[in-house]
């Protein structure tokens, strides 16, 4: 190996690194706040891609079916829900959020042809399908059991996660797809060549990493958030209500999911199953930080990708199994430094 | 008694699974006064603020600001004015002092109160030494620190309702007499307080009407003043010539 493709093999592993990065902060978040593992983080990413890359075929994606059905779903429990309780007052929010909000998202669908619009665009209407799928899934799956244990949690994010992959090979079939990049500029620095898709996916992640900082260190609703994952009766008794928090963080998972696959789109081929490879890297990065650390999380992301592509050079039949080995050893040195949390009440 | 009570309790039973550890508790605060529940350890007193607040499932009626709840959901009430500093404080031990106090204002933030800056001025004037440690992270704070960010936190809802599960707990002496003299005066301030203490000196000392928690049903209630005079308190819970201090 000379200098050229180990600097060739380093961007490919950072560029791959900083995609895990973005999974794992959000499984940690997710973990934080709902104590959901959560498996379907992978399906965001692969529903992001192939939304995107149906509209550039001037298709209708199917997950603007799925949107429009979970949406009556969920607005007819809640409506359920709130008639019981004998609050009417639930219901606008019901009609804005569940129904209101999939049916103009779906009229711009259908009006506005997306295939013709510029990229960014194209990039809105995915994103404006595939993130409201992030609470409309915790509402369905997640809050009924919000008090069940982190066991049950993580066999409901098998079976989220197991329906999603199923949904996802009859919306868009079994065949890969690739999406236009967002930019065709390549940069030689030395004797290396950059491409504009690999700064794109950098300078995206950096930029949506520093958001999320600055979410969580200076807002309220970031700082509720925390509040929640640190202790969930003190936030209740703030009146931060739990599922709001869980909604929350959901919708923060499935964005950064759904982002994250447009990013990587027009670099590799995505399936209707690539996300569970995809997320399950950024899991073995969320562990390397034990589900709590983000910064951690994001350090461990980088050493998978730069692992993974490393071992694609030397062994590339191995790749998986080198990554996912990765993480017997962490977790015999977690197990062994780690001191028992607290259960809480 | 009383005029009209911020809080009604009729009849209210809670259990744990098949044990009831409540027996229908009739209990009312007036607006404007402190009202206390005395009792010795596992008379179920943590067990009642819990079932008021919404923490946990009851049977019975729960009347707040005049309106009978039905569907008791903890951030339901905590928007109506009812706050809760339970035993544990429940604190947000990796947030600073002012990111802890800002939380106790999340509701009145939702609801489109912007004058936060404004409540945690009047909560730094009742607890200066929260001021000085407000950059603190809230879990390196000593015990009673941690019981006035606490107070300082359920302040910040501005609640018509302020309910504590034993605010001594856990403290020295001497803090606990500032912890007290500091829920006296709050009560200046307009707030209806409930007060859930074993230290039935301290709290029938400031409280004006009392309750005795026994084995999960009232045993006795009373004026406080009558209550720190009864010859069964003074035996069970202040203890001989306890009404000298």
């Amino acid at each position: 190996m000379d200098l050229q493709i180990a600097l060739l093999l380093g961007q490919d592993g950072i560029v791959n690194g900083a995609i895990y990065a973005l999974l794992a902060l959000a499984l940690v978040l997710v973990f934080a706040v709902t104590r959901v593992i959560f498996i379907p983080q992978g399906e965001f990413v692969a529903y992001g891609a192939l939304t995107l890359a149906a509209f550039q075929a001037g298709k209708t994606p199917g997950t603007l079916w799925l949107l429009l059905g979970a949406g009556v779903l969920v607005a007819f429990i809640d409506t359920v829900v709130a008639v019981r309780a004998g609050s009417p007052g639930r219901l606008k929010r019901i009609v804005l959020w569940d129904l209101a909000l999939p049916a103009v998202v779906a009229g711009l669908v259908f009006w506005l042809e997306p295939d013709k619009l510029p990229l960014v665009v194209q990039v809105a209407l995915s994103l404006a399908i595939v993130v409201p799928l992030g609470p409309m899934i915790y509402r369905l799956a997640y809050q009924p059991l919000a008090e069940a244990s982190v066991l049950v949690l993580l066999i409901v994010s098998v079976a989220v996660h197991l329906a999603l992959v199923g949904l996802g090979l009859l919306f868009f079939g079994a065949e890969g797809s690739r999406t236009t990049p967002f930019s065709e500029a390549q940069f030689n620095i030395g004797t290396l060549t950059v491409n504009g898709q690999t700064l794109w996916v950098l300078g995206a992640s950096i930029v949506l990493i520093v958001a999320l900082y600055v979410f969580f260190g200076r807002t309220l609703y970031g700082k509720a958030l925390r509040a929640t994952a640190i202790n969930r009766v003190g936030a209740r008794l703030m009146g931060i209500s739990t599922t709001m928090a869980g909604k929350l963080s959901f919708t923060l998972a499935a964005g950064i999911g759904a982002l994250s696959g447009i990013l990587i789109a027009p670099i590799t081929t995505v399936y209707y199953d690539t996300g569970f490879l995809i997320g399950l890297k950024g899991f073995v990065a969320a562990i390397i930080a034990g589900l709590v650390s983000y910064p951690l999380a994001a350090a461990g992301a980088i050493l998978v990708g730069l692992l993974e592509s490393f071992s694609s050079f030397w062994a590339s039949a191995f790749k998986e199994v080198i990554v996912f080995t990765l993480i017997i050893p962490v977790l015999v040195w977690r197990s062994l430094t780690s001191h028992h949390v607290e259960e809480e009440e | 008694m009383m005029t009209t009570p911020i809080l009604e309790i009729r009849e209210l039973c809670v259990s744990y699974g098949k044990v009831e550890a409540l027996h229908h508790i009739n209990l009312k605060v007036a607006a404007g006064q402190i009202v206390t529940v005395i009792g010795p350890n596992g008379a179920g007193k943590t067990t009642l603020l819990s079932a008021i607040m919404g923490l946990l499932p009851s049977k019975g009626e729960i009347e707040f600001q005049s309106e009978v709840q039905r569907d008791i959901e903890v951030e339901h009430l905590v928007a109506m004015g009812m706050t809760l500093v339970p035993e544990k404080r429940a604190l947000f031990g990796e947030m600073s002092v002012e990111d802890n106090l800002l939380l106790g204002a999340f509701q009145r933030y939702r609801a489109g109160d912007r004058d936060q800056g404004k409540t945690m001025d009047q909560v730094f004037g009742t607890f200066p030494r929260l001021k000085e440690r407000r950059a603190q992270l809230a879990g390196t704070l000593s015990g009673g620190e941690r019981q006035m960010l606490a107070v300082g936190r359920a302040l910040m809802a501005k609640p018509k309702l302020l309910m504590l599960d034993e605010p001594s707990l856990g403290l020295a002496p001497l803090i606990v007499r500032e912890i007290f003299h500091i829920i006296a005066d709050l009560k200046k301030t307009g707030v209806a307080i409930l007060l859930v203490e074993q230290n039935a000196r301290a709290a029938l000392q400031i409280a004006d009407y009392g309750y005795v928690l026994e084995t999960g049903s009232i045993a006795l209630e009373g004026e406080s003043r009558a209550l720190a005079d009864d010859p069964r308190i003074v035996e069970t819970y202040l203890g001989l010539g306890g009404k000298k201090q």
